[in-house]
């Protein structure tokens, strides 16, 4: 029986209410020190929660917490730092406009002066560069830097202010595999120096490869405590559920007929002048599945925006479902709609809903001008309702409420009111960005299920999205994008991770540089 | 011709110092992430105080205290909507402007009697015109001489105080741990948040700072300037600011620049009364109408597109469940 | 994440209630210290008001402008959009009216001048906003500045129209010459007359009907057609608006433009209506006050009736206030900035203490339901 003493923290009964949301119930939690710790759990379980109590942004309504075996009732977030406590946020904490240098000595600085600040934390930092191998270029603007290192000055930031006890928020999300392993790397020399790690993730194959232990959580409660060499993904997953869950999808063979999406050499210059999108070409049939894979911020987010008319052209063009857009001939949204084809766009709080408005409103969003949902100079509210009800019914989104704001659904409803939406006008050509992004396991399951059937029923199917196992599950072929350009395209046998890993930083295997020659992928 | 152009020059520095002052008012609030739309309110309201308070006591110094403390206590309740309450900005803003614009002319009107002015100033009430060392053994000298004892000297201690404000404002935003946490909580208070520092805390110093530089501008404009507050002095000055902030991108000298070039406008504008373009005479009105033109200009960005503070008119809540 | 089961007509109706008796609170101190019994002022001003038909006829004349001014910039927040330059817009549209009077009103009778100084004031009221629409929408410039800089220069240029054009030679006032009688618009006491009700003159005239119109046009058009839905999503998300294929340049335009044609309206009221000529400043901060009343009337043509009703009464009440008491009614403009202060940026200040006293109250009667 281990003692206190050994715990680099300690959570007995941390209980926490928002209003009648109990989203930490009686939370027992205990990390072992220099070790990695694995805490995983669907989105609503308490995960983010339980973190920024543990980090001082919440005061639990009861309960304690105990740091190398002292009590520890942070008020606030200096508190916690105080404590040797850093966190790195999924969603980083950096200013754009300023240096890795002027980030990392925000909050720590050492005196009213400006200049003598910097220069303590330069030398202090070279240090702690050189003892964990963690080289950031001090003197450049964060906004510049590719995403991979604008997560290590995250880390340094927590390493400048003496923490030892680091929390990871899901690291890996923007990361491609290989920046990925870097940063286990990194974590793992952390522990070999004495220090504790807690990564917070929903990616089950990384938490099993890099952790010593797993805690789970599940609606608000911790619901198991194992040691990683004990277990396995399904295990994992039926605890984050409650059930047995299918991780995989069921899938027949693609049958592809004609060609209904086909890009030529399509190009996009952006306001700022830099090329996103590199002359790209491909094309998609009906009843088939294409996936786009690579690292976020490589080009795919302007390749849909460019598909559905968000963007217009400033190179090459497209031929949707027959009709041709180029830069002379470019079409809006509502347009391409016309043409047969649906968007499931890649922030649906951003783009696809609007939250303030009702199920039944956010409904009609990008078909509001239709005839079905006109009668002469008004709208047609009881055919919208109508029509509303009948879709929210088939696609089971709840709670079935037509008229509860869209604000008010979980994530997963609000991704099937929007699924449902695009896919009821029965498009020719979908475009699919993050389907399954902040979506619960549950849920992903229903929606692959539902994207598949759509890719059977001969609708041509573009999948972008940053998680490579969906890519994999999902795609008939796949195609790589890096720095705006396609460079790489596979069937879906020839694809693992590791390999569209490579790709995904620029790095084209051989064997596949070879299928690339000899032509068999096409 | 040159003497011309000193006088212009002496003109500019007048008009252009309330609206350097409140620019940089803005500049602090707006960088910390407050939309500071109230800079008007603020102005009129400090204005009123600084007269009326200069008038009873007989003091311009008196008038000074009261004129800031008056604006500090507006932004503290502009803050108190857009920060605490997360109202919206634009509107606490013109709220503010309203109150200022409603309250000045009732009180004035109660206390005064004279339709909402206060009494004229004299004496020790008024800025009395420094006149710097050496200016007038140096009159004479050609060129520097009258640059130095028109231009340089003989301003009133505002003028000076606004001059200088634009380089140490420079150096408090640029070269302090102070400055470095507030453009830091314009442009991702996230950051400022878990770094441990409080992002109210830093945006209400800025609304005191805000407060504080504006009030100086209100009481210049009415003690400094015409020595009585009349209703609605102002007249759109704070927005003027505001646009020269912008246009200025939120950096100290080039809002400076900007204020400049307001002033020597006006300064132009005195000297083109009656003058006729050809056959037809330019109309007072369009001379009164130029600032405003200006501003539309400068805000279309026909010289130049701005990028604000990141953060700005966003209320900031910590992220929840 | 409250999820209390606070009924919807508490956040509604309750909270802006309670809003403006707090404005109203807050501006009974000022009374207080300008000694004036503010309860001897509300009655001063509610027999003022309301007391008798006269007086009552005025306030429903005000009423008339501020519905106006109100619906002007409740529009444009529906898009987003503060519109802070009604007050010019509504100037620069009485010019369109006062044009439309003073050439047309010559020959025709007031029927056939009505639509035509309705759609001539709609159109120079417009035209007003235009420029600041297109410059926020293509240049991202601020249209608050933008619009209240227009202000300051719709006083310019109608000053100088006033003065050097259309101002008579004989006379000293800075106005136009008066209507033809034929063009003036017939007064509801006159109406009322017609068959055979006595209702004691007021200024009050048929535009307050045109005005009510105007609610049901607005109401229809924003919630009930498609450009209407497409100014919501606009002003609710603009990335969504942009990912349903709605163009942000034509919407935010065509909003500014019914702002402004709104706001142009308010000519109409005061010049055809009741000055029959166009004086200086005829406008005289109705505009800013429509910004009061759009906020307290949660920018929807049923909450903007209210809150001109609101105002109307405070406005003729103000006017008695002055007259018995000698303060100035700027005071009036006090109480507008403390009702735009408590129900625009401080809205949701006692939200947290008004659902907690109701729960605490009703809140027993909620448990056993899941």
């Amino acid at each position: 029986m281990t003692q206190s003493q050994n715990y680099a923290i300690e959570l007995k009964k941390i209980d926490k209410r928002f209003g009648a949301v109990h989203a930490n119930k009686a939370i027992d939690l205990k990390v072992p020190a220099g070790t990695i710790h694995g805490i995983i759990g669907e989105n609503g379980a308490g995960k983010s929660t339980l973190m920024s109590i543990i980090y001082g942004f919440y005061t639990p309504n009861s309960g304690e917490m105990f740091v190398d075996g002292k009590p520890y009732n942070p008020n606030n977030s200096q508190e916690a730092i105080a404590a040797g406590i850093g966190m790195v946020h999924q969603h980083f904490m950096l200013v754009d406009t300023f240096t890795v240098l002027e980030n990392v000595v925000l909050g720590a600085e050492s005196g009213w002066k400006l200049e003598d600040s910097l220069k303590a934390a330069r030398k202090k930092l070279h240090q702690i560069e050189k003892d964990y191998g963690l080289d950031v270029p001090l003197d450049k603007l964060v906004g510049d830097l590719p995403v991979g290192l604008q997560q290590r000055v995250e880390i340094l930031k927590a390493l400048y202010r003496d923490a030892k006890l680091l929390i990871l928020d899901e690291p890996t999300g923007v990361l491609t595999p290989q920046e990925a392993d870097h940063l286990f790397a990194i974590l793992d020399k952390l522990r070999s120096q004495g220090t504790t790690v807690i990564i917070i993730t929903h990616k089950l194959r990384e938490v099993l490869a890099i952790t010593d232990n797993i805690s789970v959580m599940r609606q608000g409660q911790m619901v198991a405590d194992v040691k990683t060499s004990d277990t396995n993904r399904e295990e994992l997953a039926e605890l984050m559920v409650g059930r047995k869950v299918r991780l995989k999808v069921d899938k027949s063979e693609a049958k592809p007929a004609k060609e209904l999406l086909k890009v030529n050499k399509l190009g996009y210059v952006d306001h700022s002048g830099v090329k996103r999108v590199k002359d790209i070409s491909f094309s998609v049939r009906a009843g088939e599945l294409v996936g786009i894979a690579g690292v976020s911020g490589n080009g795919q987010s302007e390749i849909l925006s460019l598909l559905s008319g968000i963007l217009k052209p400033t190179s090459g063009s497209f031929e949707l479902n027959g009709h041709t857009i180029s830069v002379d001939k470019p079409a809006d949204p509502q347009q391409v709609r016309a043409m047969g084809v649906g968007h499931i766009p890649e922030d649906r709080h951003k783009q696809g809903l609007i939250n303030k408005f009702e199920a039944q409103e956010a409904y009609i969003l990008g078909y509001h001008n239709l005839p079905k949902y006109n009668k002469g100079l008004l709208q047609d509210k009881a055919a919208i309702s109508k029509i509303c009800q009948e879709s929210m019914d088939k696609w089971d989104v709840r709670p079935n409420d037509i008229h509860l704001k869209t604000a008010n659904f979980s994530g997963g409803n609000q991704q099937k009111l929007v699924i449902a939406r695009e896919m009821e006008e029965n498009p020719d050509v979908l475009l699919i960005g993050q389907p399954t992004r902040g979506v619960d396991i549950g849920a992903i399951e229903y929606i692959h299920q539902q994207i598949i059937a759509s890719r059977d029923a001969g609708k041509a199917v573009l999948l972008v999205s940053v998680e490579l196992d969906e890519i994999l599950s999902l795609a008939d072929r796949i195609l790589v994008v890096f720095d705006g350009a396609i460079v790489g395209e596979l069937q879906a046998h020839q694809a693992d991770e590791k390999t569209l890993g490579l790709m995904m930083a620029n790095i084209i295997p051989d064997h596949i540089k070879e299928s690339i020659a000899q032509g068999e992928t096409a | 011709m040159f003497e011309t152009i000193i006088l212009m020059a002496d003109a500019t520095i007048r008009v252009a110092t309330p609206l350097i002052l409140a620019a940089l008012a803005g500049m602090f609030s707006e960088r910390s992430g407050v939309v500071n739309i109230a800079l008007e309110g603020k102005l009129l309201a400090a204005a009123f105080a600084g007269a009326a308070t200069a008038y009873i006591t007989g003091s311009a110094w008196l008038g000074v205290c009261a004129g800031v403390l008056v604006s500090i206590l507006l932004a503290l309740l502009h803050g108190f909507a857009s920060i605490t309450h997360r109202g919206d900005q634009v509107v606490s803003g013109m709220a503010i402007n309203i109150l200022a614009t409603g309250l000045t002319v009732t009180l004035g009107r109660y206390w005064f009697n004279q339709g909402g002015q206060t009494p004229a100033l004299s004496g020790d009430a008024r800025f009395a015109p420094i006149t710097l060392p050496g200016a007038d053994a140096l009159q004479d000298v050609p060129v520097v001489g009258l640059i130095y004892s028109e231009l340089i000297s003989g301003h009133s201690i505002i003028e000076y105080v606004a001059l200088a404000a634009v380089p140490l404002s420079w150096y408090v935003l640029f070269k302090t741990r102070f400055g470095l946490r507030l453009r830091a909580v314009g442009d991702s208070p996230a950051a400022v948040d878990t770094a441990g520092i409080s992002v109210a805390g830093m945006r209400y110093s800025a609304m005191v700072i805000c407060g504080l530089l504006v009030g100086l501008a209100g009481v210049y404009l009415s003690v400094g300037q015409t020595a009585q507050f009349i209703p609605n002095m102002s007249a759109g000055k704070g927005y003027m600011a505001l646009a020269a902030l912008i246009f200025g991108k939120w950096r100290p000298v080039t809002a400076m620049a900007a204020c400049l070039l307001f002033g020597f406008l006006d300064a132009l504008a005195i000297r083109l009364q009656g003058v006729s373009v050809g056959d037809f005479p330019i109309p007072v009105q369009a001379i009164e109408a130029l600032p405003y033109i200006l501003t539309v200009f400068l805000l279309a960005g026909f010289i130049g597109k701005a990028v604000a503070p990141k953060a700005i008119g966003v209320p900031y809540t910590k992220e929840r469940e | 994440m409250s999820q209390a089961k606070v009924p919807a007509w508490v956040t509604i109706a309750l909270l802006p209630a309670i809003n403006v008796l707090v404005a109203f609170l807050v501006s009974a101190l000022l009374f207080i210290y300008i000694d004036i019994n503010p309860l001897d002022a509300i009655k001063v001003m509610w027999t003022g008001a309301f007391g008798y038909a006269e007086g009552f006829g005025y306030t429903l004349y005000y009423t008339t402008g501020f519905i106006f001014t109100g619906l002007a910039v409740a529009v444009a927040y529906h898009a987003g959009l503060f519109n802070i330059g009604v007050e010019g817009q509504a100037y620069i549209g009485g010019l369109g009216v006062g044009i439309i009077c003073l050439t047309l009103g010559e020959y025709a009778p007031w029927y056939v001048v009505f639509p035509v100084a309705v759609i001539a004031g709609g159109i120079f009221g417009a035209a007003w906003a235009f420029i600041p629409a297109y410059l926020q929408a293509k240049r991202g410039s601020h249209i608050v500045i933008t619009t209240i800089m227009f202000n300051f220069i719709a006083a310019s240029l109608m000053a100088y129209l006033l003065v050097d054009i259309l101002k008579p030679e004989t006379t000293m006032a800075t106005e136009s010459r008066v209507f033809a009688q034929g063009s003036w618009l017939p007064k509801m006491h006159e109406l009322f007359a017609m068959f055979g009700i006595n209702v004691a003159p007021s200024p009050l005239n048929i535009s307050f009907i045109f005005a009510l119109l105007c609610c049901v046009f607005v109401w229809l058009f924003i919630w009930h057609s498609r450009w209407g839905y497409e100014i919501r999503s606009i002003g609710a998300n603009a990335s969504a608006a942009s990912y349903a294929g709605i163009n942000y340049l034509k919407i935010i335009v065509i909003t500014m433009l019914l702002s402004g044609m709104l706001a142009g309206f308010f000519g109409i009221n005061v010049l055809q209506g009741e000055l029959h000529q166009i004086k200086l400043n005829f406008v005289e901060g109705f505009g800013f006050t429509g910004i009061a009343v759009a906020l307290m009337g949660r920018n929807h043509p049923v909450g903007v009736v209210l809150a001109s009703l609101l105002f109307g009464f405070l406005y003729q009440g103000g006017a008695e206030l002055s007259f018995d008491y000698g303060v100035d009614r700027n005071i009036v403009v006090v109480l507008q900035g403390l009702v735009i202060l408590f129900s625009g940026a401080l809205e949701y200040m006692f939200k947290p203490s008004i659902e907690r006293i109701y729960l605490r109250l009703f809140g027993k009667q909620e448990h056993g339901v899941a």
